[in-house]
């Protein structure tokens, strides 16, 4: 591009939100404890970011770590309190 | 004027960096001004800083181009982007690598200083082996190519502001003064 | 006391030391540092007023509507789309006559999706009565506060106030601030007390309807207050250079144009940049000067006609577009000189847009290209675009 001759009319881009990795941004990540989790979907409910994964009724939730930004929303929501949030760089 | 650009990763600490050498500059009884480019910031990605000192009241607001020192907080940088873009000609880069006599690029550049920032900062407790935090060493590094700005002065900054533990930042620029090397 | 801080904590400490009563705010991009120090310091104690978590921006303006109405003196702060969403009931708090003073950390609006400094969400709202006050760095955000509740809180002003900072570069850029005392601060600026008061013992409605045939003597009210405005601005800008030393006495800065051949009329931070080049003209022979926009509401018509009649060639740097004749401080500077013309010539130039940065080659161009217009006596193009990427190389 090198004049405004050359720009479309307005601004689109060719991907989604889904190919931006915004996971890099966290400082703290949510971990599941699978013995305390009684499958309610609360978390997977409550995530602004669309980032807990669940492929079918009866899995487990899973954290999608490539988009979770740490903001702590479902350990707050999380009625069993089978989520914590640790630090990504304790994490090895 | 001087003007200078600090390049750093988000979380090493480089916009900190130069709010604190803009108040050492202050606390010198000269003016300055500091700034981040202007931009949405993440940890890990390359963050770059400037910061403005001038005898008389700063009155420009535009952004610095052709800076008279470049500051690198990670050497992995240097590869990455060009931090030698519109450096002046006489201009000084301090590096912080422990490698001595360090080439920029291949290209020996005239005036190159380095400081061993991140074993200096982790010495002293500041950050972690994956996120040493760099910035207040790097700036008692720059207080000694850069005369406008004595140790005395940075020293007096990180005291002020200086955020996490006052007493080791202060230590840490202190050693990172006398641990510059190179030709400038 | 002599600090450094950005215009963002330079805001904040205004609010501070105006005493506020009552803070509604919502964050956005650039402003968001305002609402975080406010509520630090309300946590903090360091200021005793209220904090009201609202929404959005529009029921941030609505709670201070109503909280003027009960005499708590009120502060908010916004940017270009929360701006925007704030716009009826800008045009109720004026219309209701109440002295809000709001810093706006000037922004593009999108889309494009733009986080930077334009001056396109404040020219936006130029026609909602409310006054705006442009900053040349972050001294001016935390003066232009204090002046600002003084003049709007006047029983014979009672408007809101508009502080504009721009975005990013004066909002987080650090800066040399002296930051006033507050008991000095409080001879300057007395406590809220208006004459209309809601009185909870006598209800009434606020605000209520008007027929057609007073409708028009309500507005031209509005516009006497407005016009009102000017000598208090003047006067507390005089009060302020008494109490603290620096001088807001203007509603236009004049810097070299007692003698200028040229003169570039510029509004914000980019005002200090034009400063600087005309500096270096000078030092190559060159007579020009800037004549910084201080208050573009209420608009001054007499100080741009007493420009005009020293400076024959004004060029007006914008960092809006109206879409209608130039940018906006270009279309009323123009209109302004009318009664001079032809003997005085006006050229607009738009830049900065979207935060496009502006240079102070960019500005010695915009000289050199005013001064041939001075020596040719006309110009090709009444309004240019700065540094635009139409392919020519002539910036």
């Amino acid at each position: 591009m090198e004049t405004y001759r050359d720009l479309p009319q307005s601004t689109y881009s060719l991907q989604t939100t889904e190919s931006v990795r915004t996971g890099t941004w966290r400082t703290f990540r949510p971990v599941i404890d699978t013995k305390k989790c009684t499958r309610c979907y609360t978390c997977w409910k409550f995530c602004p970011d669309l980032s807990v994964d669940v492929k079918e009724e009866g899995d487990f939730p899973k954290v999608d770590l490539d988009h979770c930004k740490g903001c702590g929303i479902c350990a707050n929501e999380c009625p069993t309190g089978a989520i914590t949030m640790l630090r990504e760089d304790t994490i090895c | 004027m001087i003007e200078i650009r600090f390049h750093g990763r988000g979380g090493q600490g480089a916009v900190v960096a130069s709010e604190l050498l803009a108040r050492a500059a202050v606390m010198n009884r000269l003016h300055a001004a500091a700034f981040p480019f202007f931009g949405v910031e993440r940890r890990g990605a390359p963050v770059t800083a400037f910061c403005r000192i001038d005898l008389k009241p700063i009155r420009t607001h535009s952004e610095i181009y052709f800076p008279d020192y470049v500051v690198v907080l990670d050497p992995d940088l240097v590869g990455m982007t060009n931090v030698l873009q519109g450096l002046k000609p006489d201009g000084i880069v301090l590096i912080n690598t422990a490698k001595e006599g360090c080439d920029v690029r291949g290209v020996k550049w005239g005036k190159v200083a380095t400081v061993d920032a991140t074993s200096i900062a982790l010495k002293h407790g500041l950050g972690s082996e994956n996120a040493p935090i760099v910035n207040t060493a790097i700036i008692g590094a720059f207080s000694k190519i850069c005369p406008q700005v004595p140790l005395e002065s940075v020293i007096e900054s990180i005291m002020k502001a200086s955020p996490g533990n006052k007493e080791a930042n202060a230590a840490a620029a202190k050693e990172a003064f006398e641990g510059v090397k190179g030709v400038w | 006391m002599l600090d450094l801080m950005t215009g963002n904590a330079a805001a904040a400490k205004g609010a501070m030391l105006a005493r506020v009563e009552v803070i509604a705010a919502y964050p956005i991009t650039p402003q968001t540092s305002i609402s975080e120090k406010l509520a630090e310091m309300v946590a903090n104690n360091e200021i005793a007023a209220k904090y009201i978590k609202v929404e959005s921006e529009h029921s941030a303006m609505a709670a201070l509507i109503g909280a003027s109405y009960v005499g708590a003196r009120t502060f908010t702060a916004t940017s270009s789309q929360g701006l925007a969403l704030m716009h009826e009931n800008l045009y109720w708090a004026a219309g209701a006559r109440r002295p809000i003073v709001m810093p706006v950390v000037s922004r593009a609006l999108g889309p494009p999706w733009n986080i930077w400094t334009d001056h396109m969400d404040v020219m936006g709202e130029r026609d909602t009565g409310w006054m705006q006050f442009f900053c040349e760095n972050n001294q001016e955000t935390l003066d232009l506060i204090l002046i600002a509740y003084r003049v709007a809180e006047d029983k014979e002003v009672m408007l809101p106030a508009m502080i504009i900072e721009d975005g990013f570069i004066l909002s987080h850029t650090f800066e040399k601030v002296d930051v006033p005392a507050i008991e000095e601060v409080d001879f300057f600026l007395h406590p809220f007390n208006p004459d209309v008061k809601v009185n909870f013992r006598k209800p009434r409605r606020y605000g209520s309807l008007v027929m057609p045939d007073w409708a028009m003597e309500f507005r031209y009210n509005n516009y006497l207050a407005m016009e009102k405005a000017k000598k208090k601005f003047l006067e507390a800008g005089v009060a302020f250079k008494k109490a603290f030393g620096r001088d807001y006495g203007d509603l236009v800065e004049l810097y070299r144009c007692e003698d200028a051949d040229v003169a570039l009329i510029v509004a914000g931070s980019a005002a200090g940049t034009a400063k600087v080049a005309a500096d270096r003209m000078r030092e190559r022979g060159r007579k020009v000067g800037v004549a910084k926009l201080r208050v573009f509401r209420p608009f001054p018509t007499e100080e741009m006609l007493r420009l005009g009649e020293v400076v024959r060639t004004i060029g007006v740097f914008d960092r809006s577009y109206t879409y209608g004749q130039g940018g906006a401080i270009y279309g009323e500077v123009r209109n302004a000189l009318f009664p001079l013309a032809p003997d005085v010539r006006v050229k607009g130039y738009i830049g900065g847009l979207g935060g496009r940065d502006v240079t102070e080659a960019e500005f010695e161009k915009m000289y050199d290209d005013l001064l041939m217009i001075a020596r040719n006596g006309s110009m090709q193009k009444d309004v240019e675009w700065v540094a635009l990427k139409d392919g020519s190389w002539r910036w």
